[in-house]
């Protein structure tokens, strides 16, 4: 009779729930699962240097296929290595399943070697994870981890699999009965359909307000309900302040969006929610970054809150009208009954904050600012590459500056905030849509936290741009410390970095250095469009700022440098 | 406020410690817990002594939704609720105060589970008055040693949790 072992079923799992890419790294609990890959048709792996890497291009390739990323370890340091991506997937959302290999069931709690409490140790960062202790189990594990992950809000999901379950086997025929049986989770009941009285309401309350704003979260890019939303924006003449990962959700220069809300959001987007006598947040969650000061924030306002997950509901902001769906079939449903609504007063106010406050910054001739540069990119790609930025303030200039045109165009760790993300995520997502170029915008600093990941892109040959916005510092720190530490630069000076030109290299790849304008202007565009991985290092003004900015905790309204200087 | 929840869940590895570590890290304070399998051996229920105001106790049951192995969250208010706590308490016992201590546990009703040499063992169960009343009650003889089950709680009525 044909037998079919646990590492197979692993695989089988992922090849029945549609996946053909996995992210990973071997070691010695997932040896039995590699064997099996050895030659498995039908799913390709992408060897990543570290497993940190795995996890971010699992991230990156979910965020732009919408479809679950998968990333694969060994126990002990190889789970934990895995951590910081999970939780940076967690943070943001990201459907993402986590395969790591475990000690055999009978060494578990006996300090084995590399043995780890992953499960233990991911609980606060997944949402939901398994430990395996019956092959058995594992058809039904793999095909819930799929449906928790990428289903209601979605998360990621590890699992977490002894090597001797790998080893286990059972018959095939056995392992088709197990599989096939459906998945049943009483307690895991998503609510996709907003509640239509609430709906009704809303619309009335919406016509009723004099001053409404919308602010537009990554909801509507994760649900694609990016089309209902313009249509919903246009029939409602409302504008829109968009959060960091809401970007792209529409398109940056359209006539009713404000740009993005929060810390350094526009004047006109923090203004206008400020002033408003209703916000409509639309699958977004009040994070901290967005709002400041909470007692402040849209202080005068009601709140329409729409939203997948319950638990963002008045968890930060109180809602008068809440309403728990899925974005898209909510706002289709308001689009049966929203009458159309037409512009104001009130939009002539938001325009007038608008034309007068755009984003400025004083450019050079001398010196790349790190802003043209982001412009130049946003010009040259039309607004419709994929961007992926890393954390700090060339994160920050990038949603600012580059003017997104289309939803699941930008990756970023919004929640987590993890340095190092850009380069492995894009990596995965180049991965997951070839076809589509994908750049990475990333630091000084942050390249140096994954730059092993250079080795991938050149072993695979995935020709990911890697722009590096290198001003020499942490620049992100070294602005608070300028302006809220009375210019103590501690341990921001990155002076002492690589050669990024000659790193590339040594990973084999083509690394350029451009250190003018007129450099930039001549060379960017043949690099963007070329077709091999190409590091470029872009040397930029040193201590350029972020601005607006509302310093952490002020009040939203309350920005410093609205005029491009502070 | 004090809350008394019900928390339905899987009976399974692991449960606990979900359930506990979401309380550590969102902050929420957890005055008991106990828990115990059901009527039905693949559910537990926990019951879950809260502090918090209406928002936070809001946010308490939507964060334990969030975990898939929770199937019910239920506040049980006090007046429509029964609920008790069980108490075992070492109390110092000499020849003078034996009689005393027993004629006290026969009007709490509580009972005597074991006698040392200078020792009485009194279980006792109630709502939180009578214990604190009886715990006072004995901290007179001196108490040696002492431990609470945490409470445990049901509707009143025919009104049931599932």
């Amino acid at each position: 009779m044909k037998k079919i072992n646990g590492a197979r079923i692993i695989l089988e799992g992922l090849k029945r729930q549609g996946v053909d890419t996995i992210f990973g790294y071997p070691g010695g609990k997932v040896i039995p699962l590699y064997n099996e890959l050895y030659d498995f048709s039908g799913i390709n792996h992408i060897l990543t240097r570290h497993e940190q890497g795995a996890a971010h291009a699992a991230d990156g390739y979910a965020r732009v296929t919408g479809k679950v990323g998968v990333c694969v370890s060994t126990s002990g340091p190889g789970a934990t290595n895995l951590v910081t991506g999970i939780m940076t997937a967690y943070m943001d959302s990201i459907p993402m399943v986590a395969i790591t290999g475990q000690v055999a069931t009978y060494e578990i709690g006996k300090d084995a070697f590399q043995e780890s409490d992953i499960t233990g140790i991911t609980m606060p960062v997944t949402k939901h994870n398994y430990l395996v202790k019956d092959v058995k189990d594992l058809p039904r594990i793999i095909k819930e981890a799929f449906y928790i992950a990428s289903t209601g809000r979605p998360g990621p999901v590890l699992i977490d699999i002894p090597s001797n379950i790998q080893q286990a086997e059972i018959n095939f025929e056995e392992f088709e009965i197990l599989h096939n049986e459906p998945i049943r989770l009483d307690s895991y009941n998503p609510n996709y359909e907003g509640h239509p009285k609430q709906i009704k309401s809303a619309i009335r309350m919406i016509n009723q307000s004099k001053r409404p704003v919308i602010l537009a979260g990554a909801g509507i890019i994760k649900s694609k309900a990016s089309k209902e939303f313009i249509k919903f924006v246009e029939r409602t003449n409302i504008p829109v302040g968009v959060t960091l990962l809401g970007l792209g959700s529409i398109p940056t220069a359209h006539d009713l969006c404000l740009g993005m809300l929060g810390m350094h959001g526009t004047y006109a987007a923090n203004y206008s929610v400020f002033e408003s006598d209703l916000v409509i947040a639309i699958g977004m969650r009040f994070d901290d970054r967005v709002t400041g000061n909470l007692e402040t924030f849209a202080k005068n306002a009601k709140v329409i809150h729409i939203d997948i997950d319950p638990a963002e509901i008045g968890k930060n902001k109180k809602a008068d009208i809440p309403i728990v769906g899925d974005v898209k079939r909510v706002l289709v449903k308001f689009l049966e009954k929203m009458p159309q609504r037409e512009k104001t007063e009130w939009n002539e106010t938001v325009t007038k904050w608008k034309n007068e406050n755009p984003l400025v910054y004083k450019n050079s001739n001398e010196e790349i600012k790190p802003q043209y540069l982001i412009e130049k990119i946003s010009e040259l790609t039309n607004g419709e590459a994929i961007i992926v930025t890393d954390v700090g303030q060339h994160q920050m200039w990038t949603a600012q500056y580059y003017k997104f045109k289309n939803p699941d165009s930008h990756c970023t760790s919004g929640g987590a905030g993890t340095m190092g993300y850009a380069l492995p995520a894009a990596l995965g997502a180049k991965v997951g849509l070839p076809n589509k170029p994908v750049i990475a915008i990333v630091g000084d600093g942050g390249i140096q936290m994954t730059s092993q990941e250079l080795m991938t892109l050149a072993h695979f040959n995935i020709p990911v741009k890697v722009v590096i916005v290198n001003n020499s510092y942490l620049g992100m720190v070294r602005q608070w410390q300028e302006i809220f530490y009375s210019n103590r630069y501690s341990q921001v000076d990155l002076e002492i970095s690589p050669d990024f030109v000659k790193l590339a290299e040594a990973y084999s790849l083509k690394g350029v250095r451009i250190e003018t304008p007129s450099e930039l202007d001549e060379k960017l565009n043949d690099l963007l469009t070329s077709n091999e991985p190409v590091v470029i290092d872009v040397k930029v003004s040193k201590e350029e700022n972020v601005l607006p900015m509302v310093p952490a905790g002020g009040d939203s309204h309350k920005m410093l440098g609205i005029k491009g200087e502070l | 406020m004090r809350h008394v929840i019900s928390v339905i869940v899987e009976n399974k590895p692991g449960v606990l410690t979900r359930i506990s570590a979401l309380f550590s890290r969102r902050g929420f304070n957890i005055e008991s817990l106990t828990v115990g399998h059901t009527e039905n051996p693949k559910l537990s229920r926990m019951t879950i002594v809260v502090e918090g105001d209406t928002d936070i106790l809001e946010q308490i049951e939507k964060q334990l939704y969030k975990l898939i192995d929770t199937l019910k969250v239920i506040d049980l208010p006090k007046d429509t609720s029964v609920n008790r706590e069980l108490v075992l308490i070492k109390v110092i016992a000499d020849k003078k105060n034996r009689s005393e201590i027993i004629q006290f546990t026969d009007i709490y009703r509580g009972k005597i589970v074991d006698v040392g040499e200078n020792t009485l063992t009194i279980e006792i169960t109630g709502d939180d008055g009578k214990l604190e009343a009886f715990i006072s009650m004995m901290s007179k003889f001196g108490i040696k040693e002492l431990v609470r089950t945490g409470k445990i709680a049901l509707h009143r009525g025919e009104k049931t949790v599932m």
